[in-house]
This record gives C-alpha cells, sequence and structure tokens, in this order.
C-alpha cells in the first residue's frame, strides 16, 4: 500500500544521527551506520504518498514529523518455525522422571 | 528552540533530569565519593505500607507461589543422596502486564500522577515498556516508551518487537530505533518537549517497588514449608531485581537467605556492537547488563542509581543461553508451565543448584514472565539460525556466546558458572578510584565497604593497591 489517507495508522522515519554526528564511545561498526528512529501514528495530512514527508499524531497525542514508510504496518512477531532441537526435550524429560530414561 | 545536537542535549542532562525525576538528588550527597544510600530510599519513595496500598489500586502483586514438583522429582534423581531442595516459583507472569515489572512501573506512575506530571517516558527495550504503558493506562497518564529495537539493516530483534506491540496495545507512543547508546539522548530530547515524568528503571520509587516482592516470597515461603527461603536466585541485569527482593526479604526478617544473582553468559558481544545486537537471543537478563552495572551502578539516567546489587548478592552465577532453552521446554512439559526468558534464565540456575543443596531446603526463583510470539524459544531459535548462529543439541560447555547455541542432551548436564565476586569488588573499586577526583575520607570508605560488603579496613587496602598501580 503506497497511499495513505488521513487518520491512517502509518509509520514515520528519522534519521536521528548521520554518520560522523553519532557518540564518541560507540564502536565503530555503529559510528559507521546512522542512527534511524521509526513511529507509528495517525496520519494528519489528507493523503501522502510513502516516501513523503509527513506529520503524525502519536498514540500519546504528539505531533512527529517524519518520512512515511508504511501504511497500515502490521506487526511481524511470530512463533518462527519448529525446532527440531527443542521438539524432543519434553518426552526426553518425562521418561527420565518416570524411569525410563537415562540418568 | 534550544539546541538539539547530541552534544547539547547531554551537555542540560543535569537540568532536563532534575525536572523530570522530581528527587533531589543533591540532598543526599555528603559532597564525596559515597552518599546516603539508605536515607534516599527511605526518604525519596514511600513507606511499604504505602506501597503495597499503591500496588493493591491497580492490580499488582500478590502473586502465586509455586512448587515445582516434577522439576524437583527430576532434580533428586541426578543429585546425590539427601541431595535436592524444594524448587518454588513465584509466578509474576500473573501481574497486569505480564511481569514483575509491573512493581516497579506501579509506584513510578503513582508518584507521577500525584505531582502533575500529564505522561511518563521510559527508556527500555524489555518488560518495563509495557508495564509503564500498563499503569499509565490505569491512572489515565500517558506514556512514551524509547526502544533499541533495529540493526543498521533494519532488522528487529524478535523479542523487542513484541515488546514494541504490547506497548502499543497499552496505548503508549513507541520511539523505536537503531542500535547505539544514543537512545539516552532521544529520551533526554522528549523529556524536555514533553515535561513527562522520567520513569527509570533506576529511582528509588522503581526498586522499592520490588520489595513487596521480596515480603511475599518469605511470608508465602514460610506458610507453604514451616521454614524461611534458604536461596532465592533472581535474574539479574540492571540490578534493581537483585536490590529490591533482598531488601524485602530483609524486611521480613529472611536476611539470612542466599540471594543468588543469575545471569546468561554473553561474554564477548558488544552490547552498542550493529552487529553483535542481533547475535544474541536473550534481550536483557545477561552479563552485557549485569556485570556493568554491578561494577558502576550509577551509569544509569538518574545522578544515583537505587539499584546496587553488590550489596545483596550473596553470588553471582551464569548459565547458556542453550540451557535456558532447554529449562524453557522443562517449565512448559513437566509443570504446564508456558513462560518467557527472564524467569527461565533464574531457573536454570535453581533447577543445578537445588542438585547440590539438602533435600529439607527451599529455592525459589522469584519471577516468572509472559511469553508470547517473538519471545518464545521457536522464533528465538528461527532467528538466531537466520542471523548464522549455529544452533544444535550437545553439552553446553561447547555454547560460544554469538556463535553457537548449544541445547543440552540431558538434565545432568546443567550447571552453573560461578563468577568470582572478589573480582568483581575488585572491579567495582577500581572503577570508583578511576573516576575518583579528591581523596577517599573514612565516610568514603564507609560507603565503599557497605557497597563491597567488605571489612572498611579491607576497602582502604584495595584503594591503595589500586592507586599505587595508576
Amino acid at each position: 500500500m503506497l497511499q495513505a489517507h488521513q487518520g491512517d495508522w502509518v509509520q514515520i522515519y528519522q534519521v536521528i544521527l548521520p554518520i560522523g554526528e553519532r557518540a564518541p564511545q560507540v564502536p565503530a561498526e555503529t559510528a559507521g551506520v546512522p542512527l534511524e528512529m521509526w513511529v507509528k501514528g495517525f496520519l494528519v495530512e489528507m493523503q501522502a504518498q510513502v516516501g513523503a514527508d509527513v506529520t503524525i499524531r502519536s498514540l500519546a497525542g504528539r505531533l512527529l514529523g517524519g518520512k512515511l514508510v508504511a501504511v497500515k504496518p502490521h506487526y511481524e512477531v511470530n512463533y518462527g518455525h519448529p525446532q527440531p532441537e527443542l521438539l524432543t526435550i519434553g518426552v526426553e524429560l518425562r521418561a527420565i522422571l518416570e524411569g525410563n530414561g537415562n540418568v | 528552540m534550544s539546541n538539539t545536537s547530541y552534544q547539547a542535549v547531554i551537555a542540560r542532562k543535569p537540568e532536563i533530569i532534575k525536572k523530570a525525576t522530581n528527587i533531589d538528588y543533591a540532598a543526599f550527597e555528603s559532597g564525596g565519593i559515597g552518599f546516603d544510600y539508605e536515607r534516599m530510599m527511605s526518604q525519596a519513595a514511600y513507606s511499604l505500607d504505602k506501597i503495597c496500598e499503591i500496588q493493591r489500586e491497580t492490580g499488582v502483586g500478590n502473586t502465586p507461589l509455586l512448587e515445582l514438583k516434577n522439576i524437583t522429582a527430576l532434580a533428586r534423581q541426578l543429585a546425590g543422596p539427601g541431595k535436592g531442595a524444594r524448587i518454588f516459583i513465584k509466578d509474576e507472569a500473573c501481574n497486569p502486564s505480564g511481569s514483575f515489572k509491573a512493581r516497579r512501573a506501579s509506584v513510578s506512575v503513582y508518584h507521577a500522577k500525584q505531582h502533575g506530571y500529564k505522561g511518563v517516558v521510559a527508556a527500555t527495550s524489555g518488560n518495563f515498556g509495557a508495564a509503564i504503558a500498563s499503569q499509565a493506562a490505569m491512572r489515565g497518564l500517558k506514556s512514551i516508551i524509547v526502544q533499541e529495537v533495529f540493526d543498521s539493516r533494519g532488522i528487529g530483534q524478535p523479542e523487542i518487537l513484541e515488546k514494541a506491540r504490547a506497548c502499543e496495545a497499552y496505548g503508549a507512543e513507541v520511539i523505536q530505533l537503531t542500535v547505539g547508546p544514543e537512545l539516552f539522548y532521544t529520551f533526554l530530547l522528549v523529556l524536555e518537549q514533553t515535561g513527562y515524568f522520567n520513569a527509570s528503571l533506576y529511582s528509588p520509587f522503581s526498586v522499592c517497588g520490588i520489595e513487596t516482592l521480596g515480603t511475599e516470597i518469605g511470608k508465602q515461603v514460610l506458610l507453604a514449608t514451616g521454614r524461611k527461603p534458604d536461596a532465592v536466585v533472581v535474574t539479574h541485569a540492571g540490578g534493581g531485581n537483585v536490590t529490591g527482593t533482598a531488601r524485602g526479604l530483609q524486611r521480613v526478617d529472611c536476611g539470612s537467605t542466599k540471594i543468588i544473582a543469575a545471569s546468561v553468559d554473553l561474554k564477548g558481544l558488544h552490547m552498542a556492537s550493529d552487529i553483535d545486537f542481533n547475535r544474541k537471543s536473550f534481550t536483557t537478563g545477561h552479563t552485557g547488563f549485569g556485570m556493568p552495572f554491578a561494577t558502576s551502578p550509577d551509569r544509569a539516567d538518574v545522578p544515583r542509581n537505587a539499584a546496587r546489587s553488590l550489596r545483596y548478592m550473596d553470588r553471582y552465577v551464569t548459565i547458556t543461553q542453550g540451557e535456558v532453552f532447554y529449562v524453557t521446554e522443562m517449565l512448559a512439559m513437566l509443570e504446564g508451565l508456558e513462560r518467557g526468558p527472564a524467569g527461565n534464565t533464574s531457573l536454570t540456575a535453581a533447577f543445578a543448584m537445588a542438585q547440590q543443596m539438602g533435600r529439607d531446603e527451599v529455592i525459589v526463583v522469584q519471577e516468572t514472565e509472559y511469553t508470547g510470539a517473538g519471545k518464545h524459544p521457536s522464533p528465538q531459535l528461527t532467528f538466531a539460525k537466520q542471523n548464522g548462529i549455529e544452533v544444535r543439541r550437545g553439552n553446553p560447555v561447547e555454547n560460544v556466546p554469538g556463535k553457537a547455541i548449544v541445547i543440552p542432551e540431558h538434565p545432568r548436564q546443567i550447571h552453573v558458572k560461578d563468577i568470582d565476586l572478589d573480582k568483581v569488588r575488585q572491579s567495582y573499586l577500581r572503577n570508583v578510584v578511576g573516576v575518583a577526583a579528591r581523596e577517599f575520607c573514612p565516610q568514603d570508605i564507609e560507603f565503599l565497604a557497605a557497597e563491597t560488603k567488605l571489612d572498611p579496613a579491607i576497602v582502604e587496602k584495595k584503594i591503595s593497591e589500586i592507586q599505587a598501580k595508576l
């Protein structure tokens, strides 16, 4: 979805500290990349395309500006794939507890 | 509009923090290295009775203490004759936001409301964010959570992504950042721009809020077993959990209970590294926070940290990521409790340590936390493999943080590794001597003796030795 309308739940992006302005104590691999930020909220403008500079109203009610990067962003967390390294642990432990396993 | 450059904002830190924290820290300073910790704890926060009342108002605390009978039976099968302490767990997942962090958040949010703040801000990638957001929702305050979530590829740690979801579910604005300690800069800017309260993990409000966890454990164990807990195992990161729990136990006459701090061993991984960030499967309760906060507690977002873990820990042990994943399965499969990584870290240590204790003794795991998408072993191991980490069954001694997660083949392979507390104390004193601008006065020595649980004469001797080497 590339187009957002006023009131849509969207995500914005900003570079907070560009390369060269990072804190002196960060390791080289961190100093070599910018500090970036993402925040979600409701679009304030009538409409906007992904990539445009926009304003959002956050859940705390603040107005925040940034580049529109996602419209109705979804949560990506899930339960992953079944892990063969874990799947048999319960059976093994139950066998030990019941005296049928290798103690 | 004021200057918002990194240097300018960091330079304004004292005034921003003072306004947002509502504590006159100067009142507890003695002008030296030390400060009056006990007076700060008793005067800046609230009495235990008042904290109980605050927590009752929002449904925090009074969580069940469960005996892990099957895990105890398994430990006894592996232990020598007469060995195998009874293992109990405090089911802190029953708190409103799913973790003991509700205790910490409850007092901060209450205080913010009482003093007219319109909202609260917390810098946290963990359960504390959800706890603040939940408590703020109950008391009608706004909340803003600042998180470190992504590496520079935009890839987020699954557990932290889940925490962002939880915070938003409770109505918080969540500011998600890439890796770096400059999170603190963003945090200061938000405090300055909003005038909201700094719900610091390290304030007296936060740490006193945990004392009820210690008092409940002392009372519940006595009721269930007729004795005081012999050992309480606490997952250790920033130090608040160890500090608050131990202080609570002392309040119910359990001062002789051994306090065991436990962290996941992440030695070798740099916490501010864009590369190392997604090479770990545990986002807290690990040595990357546990060691620096034990040896330098005042590295916090308040002038004086109320969490001073070295004062309270009797032992500090580590376990590996693979062992904790294994025990997470053990808890679900043998006890029917599907819980998150934080409590399972201390449960892993308790499982090993119970086997060294007598059958009549009691060891308590002092927290559980909720689990769910992202913060469950299966998505974490999926993520680890996607990030090039080797995952296999084997002997956990072959575990290498950031390279290999070795999941035990048998419960007898689970062991704790002791961190030499004398070395931790030495490191603490080295840090103090390193920043000390002047000579140590008798008050300072007394403070350092309390900080390190050492005799004042030994503290003086150690300081002289460190100074001689400089």
